[in-house]
This record gives C-alpha cells, structure tokens and sequence, in this order.
C-alpha cells in the first residue's frame, strides 16, 4: 500500500484527507502551525450567505476526527526531496517523514500591505488591512486609531493585486466581494457609519456576488467610486486623507476617513514557494503549477505530487473544498481504485 | 432654414465609426506601454497639477486614444512633468513619455 502525505491543515487538505480516509486509506497530514484551519478562523462571516466562519472551522473539525487521519500538527515541512522513488518531507525540527505520495495544499499568504507604502500602512493608524477589520468584525470592535466608533470608513480594492509595482499582475478574486460583505457587516454594527469602496472594476463572479452588491446599495447605503487612491495621507486629528479621481465625475478628490481598509491580495505562501521549488513544480508568481488547468488541475509534472487550493492560484473556500475533493479523487485514481 | 423657429444641433455622441486614430495609432507606436491602462485613475489623482488646474491627464490621454484631440495641446503645457503620475500606476504605463510624446504628436 502506498503511503499518502497531505502538507496544510486548511479546507483544501483536510477535504482531501476526509475523501482518502473514508476509502479507508490512512493519510498523514502536516500542519505548520498548532490548529487547522487558521485562516478561516480568523473571518467573522463568509461570504455570500454569511455564514459564521466559526461553523465552517467546527465542521472541518469534526471531519478530522477519523482513525484514518494522522494528524501532526506544530510540524513545519520545510523540504521535499526524491527518494527511493518516493519522497522525502523533512520538517522544522530536522525530522525526516518518507511517503511514496504527496498532496500539497500549502495555501497562500496575505499580501505584506507594507509593500504599498504610498498608502500608509504601519505609518498612520487610521490605516488597516481586511484582516484587521475582519478581526473587528467579529468581535463587534470595530475602532478608529483612538479607539472611537468611526463615522466614516474607506475600503480600497485591488492592494497587492492587479498591481505592476508589487509585481503581482494576477487578480486576487475574493477581496471584491470580500470589501462588499465587509461593508454590508459594517453598516449592521453600526449603521450610521459611512462605508465607501473604492474599485477599478468590480468582479462579482461567484453566484450571490451580484445580489451582495446590490444589497450592499440597496439595503445598506454603501457607497462605490471608481477611482484606484493613489496616496494616503494622515490629518493631525489622527484621521486619514485619501487622493483618488472620481473618474466617472473626471474629477480628482479627496476625502478624510477614520479607517482605511486595504483589501489585500493573495500571494503564494512561503511554503508554496519553498516546496513547489523542491520538487519542480513553481510557477507563475510562487505558485504551484498544475499540468492542465482545465483537464488535470490537480496533477503536477513532479511523480507521486498533486496540488489543491489556494497553493495554485487566488481561491475562495467553497472552491477549496472542491478542489481537495477533486485531489483526493485524482489519488484514488492513480492508485487504481 | 431657420423659418420654423429651430435648428437641428450637432451630433454630440463620438462618432467611432469616423473616428481620427492617425496620431492615437503613433502614440502606442512609441509609448506601447499605453496599451495596459484600464482607466483607474491614479495618475490623475496622484497630478500636481490636477488639484489646481482643470489638467485631468487620465482625461486627456483617453481623449486623445478616441481621436479628439481639441484643446488638448493648451491643456498639456500644465503638465510639469514631475513624474508622480508613474510611480502610482498600477498597471506600469509610462505616463510621462506618454504626456511627452503627445505633447509631440499634436505639434506634428
């Protein structure tokens, strides 16, 4: 019997563990840090149907909870390298871990807003990215710099994506619709708060994104300018002043704001980088590389390596879960079940 | 003709089907990095000038790519060239060899 390593504990590893397990495969999975899951457990709500992040991460949870699933968690796979026609994952603390199959779904990392420096992040307060506010969200904190409610709070798309000078020209795809549930959540808090977005273009891809959006102006009151900001900038009240053009009035403007939330893009996670270059399959921008997008996504040019998630490319988590799944499936088919 | 009391105007729509791309078509000849701009308005918003004048240069490039090129060498000479413009695109056009060269392309 072949042996199975899944490297990341996130939705995309541990829907293909929960797959392989139920065949009554055992599957080794790897997780860096010390709980699955971690990125998911830092949202409030997910986006269409907000649900509450703290189901989702409950119910993966549970799936976990298989005789089937070895899990070692705290366990950093810091190299990959063939051996004896297999391979062999060499963690943190200098162990060796030897499989003759790998599943990665290492994920992917926020974009390091400090990169964007025009835009005051880490310099004015009053400056936060979408996971700061996502924080703020849930735990029903959501604060100026000087701790008060705010009275009017930006979100700019496109931080880190979309983007020449951060050298990422890819779209990130979820921190449209990302900036849309954020402000719907917003205005239920509090309700009197003015909530902008400011967008190149809006891509509503998912089902339900359109009617977000529409929601979003029509229930809520946000309020959307097209213009990208091209400089923030802090005002001695501790607020931030922000420079963009109107460019559906051709008119540059400014406007001072509580809160200016960075809605960053997803980049390659280190891991992705570091394991994807191991075995050969890096590609554009860090991430891993499958044979075929459309036939053999989860296949990769390395023997005995498969892909799934946000390793590969910007995903959201419903397309997480289904591409583990679909792994998990193209394993059972190498191994001729 | 004006015997019934009123004029028939001017089209005011941009007529693309008679649209002059002689000069727009050189622009992206020498400035081909134009090609990538998706009209956020950065630059604009980042002008020195703009806050000041009414010198919109994300308007005047656009005008110039659909041919209209009225007006547009006065409204150019405010440019001081300064390059802010350039360090915010997100997309890496070259916006002060562009300013630069319709600056030209109008005088031709």
């Amino acid at each position: 019997m072949k042996s199975i390593s899944i490297i990341g504990a996130g939705p995309a590893g541990i829907e293909a563990a929960t797959v392989l397990a139920s065949q009554g495969i055992t599957v080794h999975l790897f997780e860096r840090t010390a709980s699955p899951m971690k990125n998911v457990a830092d949202k409030a709500f997910l986006f269409p149907n907000f649900a509450p992040a703290t189901d989702i991460v409950e119910a993966m949870g549970k799936k976990l909870l298989n005789n089937n699933i070895v899990q070692h968690l705290d366990t950093d796979i810091v190299a990959i390298a063939r051996q004896d026609g297999g391979w062999k994952l060499s963690d943190a603390r200098g162990e060796s871990h030897y499989t003759d199959i790998v599943i990665m779904a290492t994920g992917y990392e926020p974009f390091d807003a400090h990169r964007k420096e025009e835009l005051g992040y880490g310099i004015y307060s009053g400056v936060i990215t979408s996971l700061e506010m996502e924080k703020m969200i849930r735990y029903q904190r959501v604060e100026n710099s000087m701790g008060e409610r705010p009275k009017r709070v930006v979100f700019l798309q496109c931080v880190g994506s979309r983007d020449e000078k951060s050298g990422n020209h890819y779209c990130s795809k979820v921190c449209c619709v990302t900036a849309v549930k954020q402000a719907i959540e917003l205005k239920r808090q509090l309700p009197d708060v003015d909530a902008y977005i400011f967008y190149m273009d809006l891509r509503m891809w998912g089902q339900h994104f359109e009617e977000l959006y529409r929601s979003s102006q029509q229930e809520y009151g946000v309020r959307f300018v097209r213009g990208r900001i091209s400089e923030a900038s802090g005002t001695f009240d501790g607020r931030v002043q922000i420079k963009a053009e109107d460019t559906l009035m051709g008119l540059p403007l400014k406007l001072t704001t509580d809160l200016l939330v960075l809605m960053v893009g997803m980049e390659a996670s280190q891991g992705t980088r570091r394991l994807g270059s191991a075995c050969g399959i890096c590609g554009e921008y860090g991430f891993a590389q499958s044979v075929d997008p459309h036939l053999r996504d989860n296949f990769t040019a390395a023997d005995g390596v498969f892909v799934c998630g946000a390793c590969k490319r910007p995903m959201s988590i419903n397309d997480v879960v289904n591409d583990g799944r679909s792994a998990a499936l193209a394993v059972l088919e190498c191994l001729g079940h | 003709m004006n015997k019934f009391g009123f004029a028939i105007s001017q089209g005011r729509q941009l007529n693309f089907d008679e649209m002059k791309s002689d000069k727009a078509d050189r622009l992206l000849e020498v400035e081909p990095s134009y090609k990538w701009c998706i009209g956020c308005g950065g630059c604009t918003a980042s002008c020195s000038a703009a806050g000041f004048t009414d010198f919109n240069i994300r308007r005047i490039h656009t005008a110039f790519i659909r041919g209209q090129y009225d007006g547009l060498e006065e409204k150019l000479r405010r440019c001081m060239l300064c390059g802010k413009c350039l360090l915010v695109c997100p997309r890496g056009v070259n916006t002060r060899s562009l300013i630069i060269n319709m600056r030209r392309l109008l005088h031709d």
